[in-house]
């Protein structure tokens, strides 16, 4: 079988096709995904609905670069990450690319307990060597947290404290953003909130990819891919 | 006698619950001398967490004086503190903390990067490999839980705090990672540091040098580990 090419349309955000991954652990091959051929529009709002183990924190590694592919082709962001299996960025140019480019939501909040909310939607900022106070304060009124930009991660709720992590993952302006089982660790009430937050933002205009095993959640979304067993199994 | 890292004195701290005030510590007291790893024991509840806030300059206390290095920290406003404890506490958490989308040196270079600090990589280099990790382009998923907590152990680190504070810092590590750990925990007490580590794990508070344990926010027992 011959490797599949891209079409070449710029305009799509990310776009894998035939792409796989294997883990080695030992001698022991884990294909975690396999022959996944989807791509992302601009504008659209994505679900990758499947159970645990599904590959769907895989997938999501893998559009957002923080992972390569060990097989087939990944385009993020306009730019070639892999073709024909081969990895075609280095290590400093993805490191750029999803700095630049994604902005990554996990069920673990990964705020940093020693700062304030804006000061944590500031990092990655301070990454790039840029000082860009007021937008991080922009982004938190525009969650909802206008009201809590000095309180620290241990004064706030787990909703607000997902809040925190969604404005620092759009401070640098991203693409594509990526969201992996965002609402895991809050109640319903809290999950209907950060849904709703996340309908504004795509109405906006971002483009999103969200993991979930939660079907409720799915069903609310326009585009669903089911993933079972590292392969898509509906809805590419 | 050398100034003590630490010297917290009948420290309280209060919270209004309706018609109730809750006294999650009441009355604390706890010096740490350089070079001196303390473990503070106690059930949930018992005011660890509390305790570590009010000394890592998260929390003000209610009442109660706390000098670390000899300054009082309790008279200090906000901004101050945040300086303060940039400059002289390090923390490490059960959890690590680290930022997903953020290499392993990228992580560490994060509090100089705050403090609008130079030569950033190069620091960050060598307290990476002051804890032994030689994976340093490696992104936090990809390393394993001791891996992820020497990271978080260099962050705290890379700006030569006089002070480390540590919550459950092996409560998700297995043995060999935890033994690692401790490793480096006694190199860094070797070169004057003070060490406070809050733990539930009665085995990790032997590997102290003293067994504080608090009851109801203040100190019920302590000991000297042999």
């Amino acid at each position: 079988m011959t490797e599949p090419a891209f079409d070449v349309q710029l305009s799509l955000v990310a776009e894998a096709a035939g792409m796989g991954k294997i883990y080695r652990r030992g001698a022991e091959e884990i294909h975690a995904l396999r022959e996944i051929s989807v791509a992302f529009a601009p504008g659209e709002f994505t679900c990758v609905l499947g159970p645990s183990g599904a590959g769907k924190t895989t997938l999501l590694n893998l559009l957002g670069v923080m992972d390569v592919p060990t097989s087939g082709a990944l385009r993020v962001a306009g730019t070639t990450i892999a073709d024909a299996g081969r990895v075609r960025l280095a290590e400093g140019g993805r490191d750029r690319l999803r700095r630049e480019n994604i902005g990554f939501i996990f069920t673990e909040f990964f705020l940093l307990p020693t700062l304030t909310a804006v000061e944590n939607v500031q990092l990655p900022l301070l990454w790039a060597e840029k000082d860009d106070h007021s937008y991080a304060v922009e982004l938190l009124e525009r969650v909802g947290l206008g009201h809590r930009l000095t309180h620290r991660p241990t004064e706030m709720s787990g909703g607000e404290m997902q809040r925190v992590a969604i404005a620092r993952a759009l401070i640098n302006r991203p693409r594509l953003l990526l969201a992996d089982e965002p609402t895991g660790n809050v109640d319903t009430k809290t999950r209907d909130g950060i849904f709703d937050l996340f309908r504004e933002l795509n109405a906006d205009g971002l483009t999103i990819v969200l993991a979930t095993h939660d079907g409720e959640l799915a069903a609310r979304i326009d585009r669903v891919i089911h993933l079972r067993e590292g392969r898509i199994v509906e809805g590419a | 006698m050398a100034t003590p890292i630490l010297e917290a004195i009948d420290v309280w701290r209060s919270y209004q619950r309706g018609s109730e005030t809750i006294h999650a510590l009441a009355g604390m007291h706890l010096t740490v001398q350089p070079g001196e790893m303390v473990g503070i024991v106690g059930r949930s509840g018992s005011g660890k967490t509390t305790f570590l806030n009010q000394v890592g300059c998260l929390d003000t206390p209610t009442k109660g004086t706390i000098s670390i290095c000899g300054t009082d920290v309790t008279a200090m406003l906000e901004k101050e503190l945040v300086a303060f404890r940039r400059d002289h506490i390090g923390f490490i958490f059960q959890l690590f903390y680290l930022i997903p989308t953020l290499t392993a040196v990228e992580n560490v270079e994060l509090p100089m990067t705050f403090a609008r600090e130079g030569n950033r990589r190069e620091r960050a280099l060598e307290a990476l490999a002051r804890v032994g990790l030689s994976e340093v382009r490696a992104l936090p998923h990809q390393l394993n839980g001791g891996d992820m907590q020497r990271v978080a152990i260099a962050r705290a680190l890379v700006r030569k705090p006089r002070l480390l504070l540590a919550d459950e810092p092996t409560g998700r590590l297995e043995h060999g990672s935890r033994v690692a750990i401790m490793d480096i925990f006694r190199s860094l007490r070797a070169e004057g540091m003070g060490i406070i580590i809050v733990t539930h794990d009665p085995t990790l508070a032997e590997e102290t040098d003293r067994i504080i344990e608090l009851r109801d926010g203040r100190v019920v027992d302590e000991r000297k580990v042999a």
